[in-house]
């Protein structure tokens, strides 16, 4: 698949960054539990090389959207460090564009407008047209939020992600509430605009067909607390045919470690 | 089963020619329609008022017929006083609602957004709340005198409490996920403000305003009442005194007629503004 890629207009922004987690801990303080808090996170080191697509796996309420928040700079380590590009991230970093979990369109705004708040300070408001279309909501932009479906909502939220060029791409189950057609599209599209623009991703789901996939490396995540239990390389160039068959013994490897009998 | 152009490379398949029109008119089912539907209760009470003014029931001095009061209505107009008690009851209501309220957007955005500026102005606030409005009455005829800054002070304090406490709620309870979003990219302080909170609790601003101006309407009653010569407060108990029914009531339905249109306006500024709900 192919994809007329929207200009190029800031060459800067477009450098794809490298992320580092460095002994990252994360504990929230809570009332409910016995020691007053939960350790969610626990040691985490990992080396994200520019351009690269990681894949997050793990159970349910194990911290893998906590991680993605703290490399967003929407979430403070306990301890250890974070670094985007070489800089420690202290706050919001303006290199990372996020897609939540939710679609969490501003609801007052057009689609156009929600998309265009992805634009932060650069001049791409002649993009906007283009990513609604790349992301097959093309003639949508003047719909309200409240008129269009969840799926949509979950596409423009990625446009306004995209539109932004951003160094490192934070998704958090970005394609769980879309349906299975259209999510292998946005799947395809993602694995386009990420090879072109040279993102760096990291990208959370529940879906071990969707992290083969697309990314280089699949990292699993323990429980809660117990860090990371295990680093897959998956190694074969993209874009992939989904029924590679080099990917069916690391699929089975991946649901094992579910307890999934294969 | 795809309604995309030809040309396009990433086709989704989706429902789009099932979704409304982008901007949905508002179905005007029959606008005419809905105002006699609610015609239908005001002829009723008419009709139940003329019958109780006529069949004996009550006196006429207690209750006079709908002719008489309209005749009230004509007499007064004929007087030339009529417009006058109207036009500054209507003109106390908006220079004070005006006042008041901006005062609780200004406060109450303070307060609602910063956790320090709660806690040291919320406390005397909800004190001077505790107030009742009414006992501000002699210290402000004590201080501004008779004329018009007694009457404008109490119905901007009337106006000023419902729309604080709306707004300063509004931001404070402001969806936390959209804000996170706004930060996310790239807005805060000002922007943050005007972009994302502001919008977030409009809807709970608008419900704190048009409470304030049906407080604004009770006060310059109530402040009519006690110490003025001139309005529809002043007419209501000048006509009890005069015991002119007929002036009574009509001072009534105009009451009833102002605080509707003037809420009527605000509530099509809000359904305006409010159109993404
Ligand atoms: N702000 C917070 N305060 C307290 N606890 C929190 C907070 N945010 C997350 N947690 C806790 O941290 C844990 C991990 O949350 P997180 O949202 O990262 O899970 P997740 O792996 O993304 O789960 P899911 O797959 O269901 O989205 C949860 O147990 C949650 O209760
Ligand atoms: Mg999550």
């Amino acid at each position: 698949m192919s994809i007329s890629s929207p200009a190029r207009t800031d060459v800067a922004e477009l450098a794809p960054a490298p992320v580092l987690l460095k002994s990252v801990t994360k504990s929230f303080t809570s009332k409910s539990t016995p020691g007053g808090r939960v350790d969610v996170l626990e040691d985490i080191n990992l080396a994200i090389p520019p351009g690269e697509i990681v894949a997050i796996l793990g159970p349910s309420g194990c911290g893998k959207s906590t991680l993605l928040r703290l490399v967003a700079g929407l979430e403070r380590p306990t301890s250890g460090v974070v670094t985007v590009d070489g800089h420690e991230v202290t706050g919001i970093d303006a290199r990372c564009s996020v897609v939540f979990q939710e679609p969490r369109l501003l609801p007052w705004r057009s689609i156009s407008g929600n998309v265009k708040l992805g634009i932060r300070d650069r001049s791409g408001a002649q993009e906007i047209d283009q990513w609604l279309e790349l992301v097959g909501l093309s003639g949508f932009g003047d719909y309200l939020p409240k008129q269009i479906s969840g799926g949509m909502a979950q596409r423009t939220a990625l446009a306004r992600a995209l539109i932004g060029h951003p160094g490192v791409l934070l998704l958090d189950e970005p394609f769980a509430a879309l349906d299975a057609l259209t999510r292998m599209q946005m799947q395809d599209l993602l694995v386009d605009v990420a090879s072109r623009l040279g993102t760096t991703v990291l990208l959370v789901t529940h879906d071990v067909d969707e992290a083969l996939y697309l990314a280089d490396r699949v990292i699993v995540l323990g429980n809660r607390g117990e860090g990371i239990s295990e680093v897959i390389d998956v190694g074969i160039a993209r874009p992939r045919d989904r029924s590679n068959p080099a990917l069916a013994p690391l699929r089975g490897e991946l649901l094992r470690r579910f307890g999934i009998h294969t | 089963m795809s309604t995309q152009a030809p040309e396009q490379r990433v086709v989704i398949a989706g429902p789009s020619d099932q979704l409304p029109a982008p901007s949905t008119p508002r179905v005007r089912v029959s606008w005419l329609g809905a105002i006699l539907l609610g015609m239908v209760v005001p002829v009723v009470l008419l009709g139940f008022w003329q019958w109780g003014a006529t069949n004996g029931a009550f006196a006429s001095s207690q209750l006079p017929t709908p002719s008489a009061v309209f005749g009230a209505l004509l007499e007064l107009i004929e007087r030339g006083t009529f417009w006058s008690h109207v036009a500054i009851s209507l003109q106390r209501v908006l220079v004070g609602f005006a006042i008041g309220a901006s005062a609780g957007l200004v406060i109450g955005s303070i307060v609602g957004l910063s956790r320090n500026a709660s806690r040291i102005l919320s406390p005397t606030i909800q004190a001077f709340r505790a107030v009742p409005s009414l006992a501000w009455v002699p210290l402000l005829v004590l201080w501004m005198g008779i004329y018009e800054g007694p009457k404008v002070t109490l119905v901007a304090i009337g106006a000023f409490f419902p729309v604080f406490t709306t707004v300063a709620s509004g931001f404070m309870h402001a969806d936390r996920k959209l804000i996170e979003v706004g930060r996310a990219y790239g807005l805060s302080g000002v922007s943050l403000v005007t972009g994302v909170l502001l919008p977030t609790a409009a809807p709970t601003i608008f419900a704190g305003l048009r409470l304030g101006l049906a407080q604004s309407w009770l006060f310059v009653v109530a402040a009519e009442l006690i110490a003025s010569s001139k309005g529809l407060g002043f007419l209501l108990i000048d006509s009890q005194n005069t015991l002119r029914t007929d002036i009574l009531l009509l001072a009534i339905i105009c009451l009833a007629i102002l605080g509707k249109t003037t809420d009527y306006i605000l509530a099509t500024i809000e359904r305006r503004t409010l159109r993404w709900v």
